[in-house]
């Protein structure tokens, strides 16, 4: 019944779709909360400048940012990621960049909201020993941020799961594009179809789940 | 301007904000300058690359039929998808374990595929059909991968709508002697839509954004298709995607706010029970086990 996994190299596209995942979650992760971080700084012109990238990044399609990528960015800017004859690797690359790029708003803003939840009165607190901006912002407000945005957080990783599959677009050799040739190649569209649902289910649920436990484990309960 | 973090600046402060910001707006015009030189070199900057967006011709033949295609399956698959959404979102919420089950597994089912692997499916589906023109199947596959995600998502922002609402209103219509289904139609329903109209219409925004996979992957004639026929006319390629990407802004960022002024004014007026999804709750709101990301996709 499943001959037809054959020749194809299905756990290979998949190993790509998780290497993309992981590499931008961590990513978007750190530019996330830089730009978190510059949103609510005292400096106005980082605010502007955090608030300008969320809402124009959040507004353009990823496609258009990938496609972007390969087009724009390696062929005119010659930006190729350190990877200039080796095209696979350079696609690889610049779907990482442009997934964290794309991210890191979705992350900068639920970290946002996350700081929100923080009582004032514990950053007036830090502020009254003496911590600066920076110390107030790594050492009582993030760690306390973050506790609280697990969820949201792991919804944004959820969607990057599934957002890794638009880097067919450049060619990279990841689930989607996998798919695409074989439900063209072979009469079993229904089947191919199911196998590859299938593995985007067995990659998002557990992560939906468990991330969700942890996210109320570890919520400061207030 | 004071914040959680920090005081109103004192004079030290003042100064050393002016520090950050001039080291911050020197490098942001070494990124600049550094773009602008390698578009000179690469001769991107020439007006005859920017010219036809000037002229009539450039949007007559490629962005505004572009623009069309992206709109009319946006519009399109919003259509189909609210009602189906509405449908699961009621039916997940159902006393009835044999509805509620099925429906909750379609819906939880169709949220953790990426909508790119369902455009493919119907894409190719449709291929075998003899009934569909082959014109205009990338058009059906666009909207079917469409409708079925947004329609799942619908179906959480309809099921988080009404679990919104307070209890109370249940009770109390039981109390008047309603039965359940006078109860949704009647009295839930028509509160709960207002409760969620800002959500759903922060989800056009994903669903707008998601017509150009349809462009790259399944060859749909919508904005990004319309650039690259036109960038291959003009060899323009990055002022090209400069104006795709702005009119692909300036679209969701006025469902943005349209979406938040809609929900500023619904948290004002008196007429609702005070609860509103705004676009970003949608999700939380959701059952964390697979949430899907809202307004990621």
């Amino acid at each position: 019944m499943f001959d037809f996994l054959q020749g194809y190299d299905v756990l290979g596209a998949f190993w790509m779709t998780v290497k993309l995942t992981v590499f931008s979650a961590l990513g978007s992760l750190v530019l996330g909360t830089l730009l978190a971080a510059m949103r609510v700084s005292p400096v106005p012109l980082m605010r502007g400048f955090g608030t300008a990238y969320v809402n124009i990044v959040r507004n353009i399609p990823l496609t258009v940012i990938i496609v972007f990528s390969s087009l724009g960015l390696a062929d005119i800017f010659g930006v190729t990621m350190g990877a200039s004859d080796d095209f696979k690797l350079q696609g690889f690359r610049l779907a990482v960049l442009s997934l964290v790029g794309y991210h890191a708003a979705f992350v900068c803003e639920a970290l946002r909201s996350g700081i929100n939840t923080v009582p004032v009165g514990q950053a007036e607190a830090a502020r009254a020993i003496g911590l600066s901006f920076s110390q107030t912002l790594r050492l009582v407000v993030l760690p306390q941020a973050f506790r609280s945005v697990i969820v949201p957080l792991a919804n944004v990783l959820i969607a990057l799961t599934k957002n890794t599959t638009v880097a067919a677009a450049i060619g990279v050799a990841e689930a989607a594009s996998l798919m695409k040739t074989m439900i063209e190649n072979e009469a079993q569209t229904v089947l191919i179809a199911a196998v590859f649902a299938f593995g985007f289910v067995v990659l998002t649920l557990p992560t939906g789940l468990i991330l969700g436990w942890l996210g109320k484990r570890l919520a400061v309960k207030r | 301007m004071t914040s959680v973090l920090y005081d109103a600046p004192g004079p030290r402060a003042k100064r050393r904000n002016v520090i950050f910001s001039v080291l911050f707006v020197v490098l942001l015009a070494l990124l600049l300058w550094w773009i602008w030189l390698t578009l000179d070199d690469k001769g991107q900057l020439k007006w005859a690359l920017w010219e036809p967006f000037t002229t009539a011709d450039a949007w007559s033949t490629y962005l505004w039929p572009g623009l069309l295609g992206t709109l009319k399956a946006a519009a399109l698959s919003m259509v189909i998808a609210l009602p189906l959404g509405a449908v699961f979102g009621i039916a997940r919420l159902s006393d009835h374990r044999w509805v509620r089950v099925p429906a909750g597994a379609v819906v939880e089912f169709f949220r953790s595929i990426p909508v790119l692997l369902l455009m493919l499916f119907a894409n190719e589906l449709y291929a075998k059909s003899p009934n569909i023109a082959s014109e205009d199947r990338p058009f059906y596959a666009v909207v079917t991968g469409l409708v079925l995600y947004n329609s799942s998502v619908l179906a959480e922002v309809v099921r988080a709508g009404i679990l919104a609402l307070p209890k109370g209103q249940t009770e109390a219509a039981y109390a008047i002697g309603l039965r359940k289904g006078q109860t949704m139609t009647s009295i839930l329903l028509p509160q709960s839509v207002t409760v969620m109209l800002p959500a759903i219409v922060g989800q056009l925004v994903v669903i707008v954004k998601d017509t150009a996979l349809g462009g790259v992957m399944i060859t749909y004639g919508e904005l990004l298709t319309a650039r690259s026929t036109l960038a291959a006319n003009y060899a323009n390629v990055v002022p090209s995607f400069i104006v795709v990407a702005v009119i692909f802004i300036v679209l969701n960022f006025s469902i943005t706010s349209f979406a938040s002024w809609l929900e500023g004014r619904l948290r004002r007026g008196k007429k609702t029970t005070g609860a509103v999804l705004s676009p970003n709750d949608a999700t939380i709101a959701g059952t964390a086990a697979t949430g899907a990301g809202g307004g990621v996709a």
